[in-house]
């Protein structure tokens, strides 16, 4: 049928047969999508691709692979690993936000708890720093898991 | 048949495809012979001549980060067929929403003591910085925005495509490492 062509068989200037392992995932009216992942992985390593897969998995499968072929498309040196990267530094950088709030807010605890005590400026900027120090080593801690965690990915 | 260039081995390309490994092999300075597996995946998921198309594009000294990311994409797909490094992403984007509300939770709390009353001997909160949200709203990296993954609001959020990766742990924020993210064959 050369009416009702899913997006690949159109850039493939092919038939598109009834059971195309394109057709559900590249529609016609989105002709882009195919083009993008035709540049990337190429037409048949996508049909090998999804074709290993079991049916109820292709859609995702697809919507990945176009994510990926998207983002190496707009950066082709690092593709969504940049995604990845920045990933990862800003969870770094919410760790350590957050390791120098709680430290901020145990000090202003314990000074709370003891309100009439004669505590020397020095002191207490001492107190706080001392706590500032322990909770950047708990923030490199919980980076260094969370970097584990994501690089055991592959 | 031992092909060789003059003086080096194959590169592990063209073992892989079985050719003759020439000299300004385009492949060579990046799958070196002792790692047949980095091009084997490259391979499988781009294809050899995708991925000359791409380096060709490229300027010499950025070749190599890219093969690294290729190579990094290809091994993630060949352990998780159905999202890839997307379940990577998707995972990391959770964990810094959860980091977030954290925060933002801290915040509110820091903002509350100091709003009671406290001794006057107290250390100047360390600049504005300790009550301001984190370092996503300040993201510097130019070439995320051409991406479009521009951000008004906040933290890092998924690219305007239509992603909706019902993965195991989405509901599972405790940082649980599962690197399945529903692939199967």
């Amino acid at each position: 049928m050369i009416s009702g062509r899913c997006a690949a068989c159109k850039y493939l200037r092919r038939r598109c047969p009834s059971d195309c392992i394109f057709s559900p995932y590249f529609p016609s009216n989105v002709p882009q999508r195919f083009a993008c992942v035709h540049r990337i992985y190429g037409a048949s390593n996508v049909a090998k691709m999804l074709q290993q897969l079991p049916a109820h998995l292709r859609a995702e499968a697809a919507n990945s692979l176009y994510y990926e072929a998207q983002s190496r498309t707009q950066d082709p040196v690092y593709g969504c690993v940049g995604v990845i990267s920045l990933l990862h530094q800003q969870i770094h950088s919410v760790e350590s936000q957050l390791a120098k709030t709680e430290a901020e807010i145990a000090v202003l605890n314990s000074l709370a708890q003891e309100p009439a005590a004669q505590i020397q400026e020095n002191e207490v900027e001492a107190t706080f720093n001392n706590f500032l120090l322990e909770q950047d080593i708990i923030a490199s801690r919980r980076f260094s898991h969370s970097t584990y965690i994501s690089s055991n990915f592959i | 048949m031992a092909s060789s260039s003059s003086y080096n081995s194959p590169c592990a390309a063209c073992k892989f495809l079985r050719r003759k490994c020439m000299p300004g092999c385009i492949f060579a300075p990046y799958f070196p012979p002792e790692e047949p597996q980095k091009f084997a995946n490259v391979h499988k998921i781009f294809g050899a001549s995708n991925v000359t198309k791409l380096l060709n594009e490229l300027p010499p000294h950025q070749r190599e980060d890219a093969v690294n990311s290729l190579a990094y994409e290809a091994e993630a797909r060949v352990r998780d067929p159905v999202y890839g490094c997307v379940g990577a992403i998707t995972f990391l984007q959770r964990q810094v929403q959860r980091l977030q509300k954290e925060l933002d939770a801290a915040n509110s709390d820091l903002i509350h003591y100091a709003c009671s009353e406290i001794p006057t001997a107290l250390p100047a909160p360390p600049g504005p910085s300790s009550i301001q949200s984190m370092a996503p709203r300040q993201r510097p990296i130019d070439h995320y925005d051409r991406i479009g993954m521009g951000n008004e609001g906040g933290y890092y959020e998924a690219p305007s495509f239509p992603t909706p990766y019902n993965l195991p742990w989405n509901d599972n924020l405790s940082g649980d490492n599962n690197a399945g993210g529903g692939s199967n064959m």
